[in-house]
């Protein structure tokens, strides 16, 4: 019998059974950012360790930064010594940095792929829960939090527990103006916010095997959002083109040795799965989030739903009604929306940025909404500007900024304010999420955003094609 | 330092899917030490309870009847979200030593694990009752013990569960796992080596 790339891979990186029963597992690439390492390397300077393998160690700074001034010191102290602490640290301990002048700079999430430093079969870990964005090149990417990332700085090793798989299919055609960010929210909101908990997410089937890798990077970055820690595409054609020549990949020969590597990690066709789940793209639509968790949405042309009957459900939708202030039996398109942010390490790459810009080009911002762009990286932002699209943007009313976190949580200065409604590209709509505690988000597509940026409402992007 | 048995009042937070931005929200994680967070535990919702936003509710954090509680009593997939450790960090440095609940998100119940605050689950009708003794007697001790794998209060017990590495090393005192992780370091290498990526392709 087969097996997937999850067993494979994690077969080949196990270094030992602890004796806890948990595996240790070696860690190819550890990516690192200001907010949750500042207090791993003080441990490692505490106790006399030193950070093992600065050769697959790389940082850059994205939650904090200012998109706008980035002048520094910053205006914000607390902001500023973040950012001179891991400077520091990066200095003493050895590791790369993509610093706020570097032109590689830009969210952790994005750079990794950008640079070549993700790669299929790696086993991937970062302080951030959406590190699962890297599965999308068949890497075994998980988030940490700030003591594993200490253990990982130390020994270059996770303990961790095996993982169920569960393959989810995603097969037929997509309609136009249904995107990969569509396909998730729908699977989070079919499986549940808690469904994928215990599993890695193997998503398959021919909707995703003709995704370019902007697409399944989206899908994979929402995985922990439906309760799994991992998620991933087996590598193949589509990746390794994406990988080729990029700064960090294997070059020439090297590069096609690799490549029958890759191949050759990739689940197995007749490989054991925990659970297989079918999605067909015929079913789906553009789909808005109205609660308070990303698996409270709807398709753009449904309605809210009414908090019936009693029992727990009925109380959660309840709050959440109240929270977004919304009300149940309602239809979700033309909920009025204050702010339209598109960005986030789920959908502020060139591809995003593109749909969005051909939706508002030509067009103009609703006069009381306040539009950003954040594109997700320098690199994406040169890139854009070498099409023109900032042009666009501008010229419908869109803000043009410099990449980082920005408005997908409130840690730096792009915040919502009081109870404002936002249209958002991110990935999360928890209560008081994107920096204003009574602030309201609204997830959809970066087409989705540009729709509701112009209609000053939410609304069906479809209708906005010509 | 091994943990055993947890005793102390508890305070039940009721709601599923409880985020960690809710927990903790991001501004506070612009700090380079984990010092002080306890301060703002829930702080928003708790502001907004203070307001008197939902009429008449207190948040449990704010309750005195719930004062000086030690384990706290949650529903389902607590601790969703975000993987900042600053979340855990807070509650524990808050006075929580151990956390019953329905289910827990798999990265907040490393993050706990990892500083030694165990996180047990039980049935959702065991907590249920839980919870609804806790509100009628804030004051009645709730016993948690990771050996026998039970809890009890008053008169109720039940069974609680935790995976088997994460009860021995909560109960052996091996939840600090860097040192483990470092021990033979000689074999990490050798994986290392017969990595492509890591050796050259
Ligand atoms: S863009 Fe948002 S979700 Fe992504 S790493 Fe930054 S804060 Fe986290």
């Amino acid at each position: 019998m087969g097996h997937t790339l999850l067993e494979k891979v994690w077969d080949l990186h196990t270094v030992r059974t602890l004796p806890s029963g948990q595996t240790q597992l070696f860690i190819g690439l550890h990516l690192v950012h200001e907010v949750t390492s500042p207090q791993a390397f003080d441990v490692l300077r505490a106790r006399g360790w030193r950070v093992a393998r600065p050769d697959r160690t790389f940082a850059t700074v994205d939650h904090i930064v200012p998109t706008r001034e980035r002048t520094r010191p910053f205006l914000d102290v607390l902001a500023e010594d973040m950012i001179a602490a891991l400077e520091r640290n990066c200095r003493d301990f050895g590791v790369r940095l993509a610093g706020l002048d570097d032109d590689r700079q830009g969210i952790v999430h994005i750079i990794g792929p950008e640079l070549g430093l993700t790669q299929p079969a790696m086993t991937i870990a970062c302080g951030d829960s959406h590190t699962s964005t890297h599965g999308a090149f068949g890497a075994v990417a998980f988030g940490i939090g700030t003591s594993q990332v200490r253990d990982v700085l130390a020994s270059q090793c996770l303990a961790l527990e095996p993982m169920k798989v569960r393959r989810i299919r995603v097969t037929g055609t997509l309609s136009r103006g249904v995107y990969a960010k569509d396909v998730i929210l729908t699977i989070i909101h079919r499986l549940g916010v808690g469904g994928g908990v215990g599993y890695a997410y193997e998503y398959a089937g021919d909707v995703i095997a003709r995704m370019s890798m902007d697409e399944r990077m989206t899908i994979c970055n929402m995985s922990i959002e439906g309760g799994a820690r991992v998620g991933y595409v087996n590598p193949d054609e589509t990746t390794f083109e994406y990988i080729k020549e990029r700064p960090f990949a294997p070059g020439g020969e090297a590069f096609e040795r690799a490549k029958a590597w890759w191949r050759s990690m990739a689940s197995d066709p007749d490989a054991r799965y925990d659970d297989d789940v079918e999605i067909r793209a015929e079913e789906l639509t553009p789909v808005v989030t109205w609660g308070v968790n990303p698996g409270q949405s709807v398709p753009v042309t449904g309605r809210v739903p009414a908090p019936n009957g009693a029992g727990g459900d009925a109380q959660a939708i309840a709050d959440a009604l109240g929270y977004m202030g919304l009300r149940g039996g309602e239809p979700i398109a033309g909920t009025r929306v204050d702010v339209a942010f598109l960005g986030s390490c789920t959908n502020s790459r060139l591809s995003d940025l593109r749909e969005a810009a051909r939706i508002v080009s030509g067009r103009r911002v609703a006069p009381h909404v306040k539009a950003l762009v954040v594109p997700g990286s320098a690199s994406v932002k040169r890139a854009a500007e070498r099409e023109g699209l900032d042009e666009i943007f501008r010229a419908a009313g869109f803000e043009w900024r410099s990449a980082g976190c920005s408005m997908c949580l409130g840690m730096n200065p792009d915040k919502l304010q009081g109870s404002q409604v936002c249209a958002s590209s991110s990935n999360r709509n928890f209560k008081g999420r994107q920096g204003s505690p009574t602030g309201r988000t609204l997830l959809m597509s970066p087409a989705m955003v540009a729709a509701a940026a112009i209609a000053g409402e939410v609304t069906d992007v479809r209708a906005l094609f010509t | 330092m091994k943990i055993t048995r947890l005793e102390g009042t508890a305070l039940p937070m009721r709601g599923d899917d409880i985020d960690t931005d809710r927990i903790m929200p991001a501004r506070y994680l612009r700090a380079v030490t984990f010092e002080g967070l306890e301060r703002h535990l829930f702080e928003d919702e708790r502001a907004g309870s203070a307001a008197g936003d939902r009429a008449g509710t207190v948040h449990p954090f704010d309750n005195p009847v719930y004062r000086g509680a030690s384990i706290l009593v949650v529903n389902r997939n607590f601790g969703c979200g975000s993987s900042r450790e600053h979340a855990p960090q807070a509650l524990q440095r808050w006075g929580i030593r151990a956390i019953v609940g329905e289910s827990f998100s798999e990265i907040f119940f490393g993050n706990s694990l990892m500083i030694g605050l165990p996180c047990v689950t039980a049935s959702p009708d065991e907590i249920r009752e839980l919870m609804e003794r806790v509100e009628e007697r804030p004051n009645a001790r709730l016993r948690v013990d990771l050996e026998a794998g039970t809890c009890a209060l008053d008169g109720f017990r039940c069974a609680v569960m935790l995976p088997g590495h994460a009860r021995d090393a909560l109960v052996t005192g091996t939840w600090d796992t860097t040192g483990m992780l470092l021990e033979r370091y000689d074999e990490v290498d050798r994986v290392a080596s017969r990595l492509p990526y890591v050796a050259g392709f």
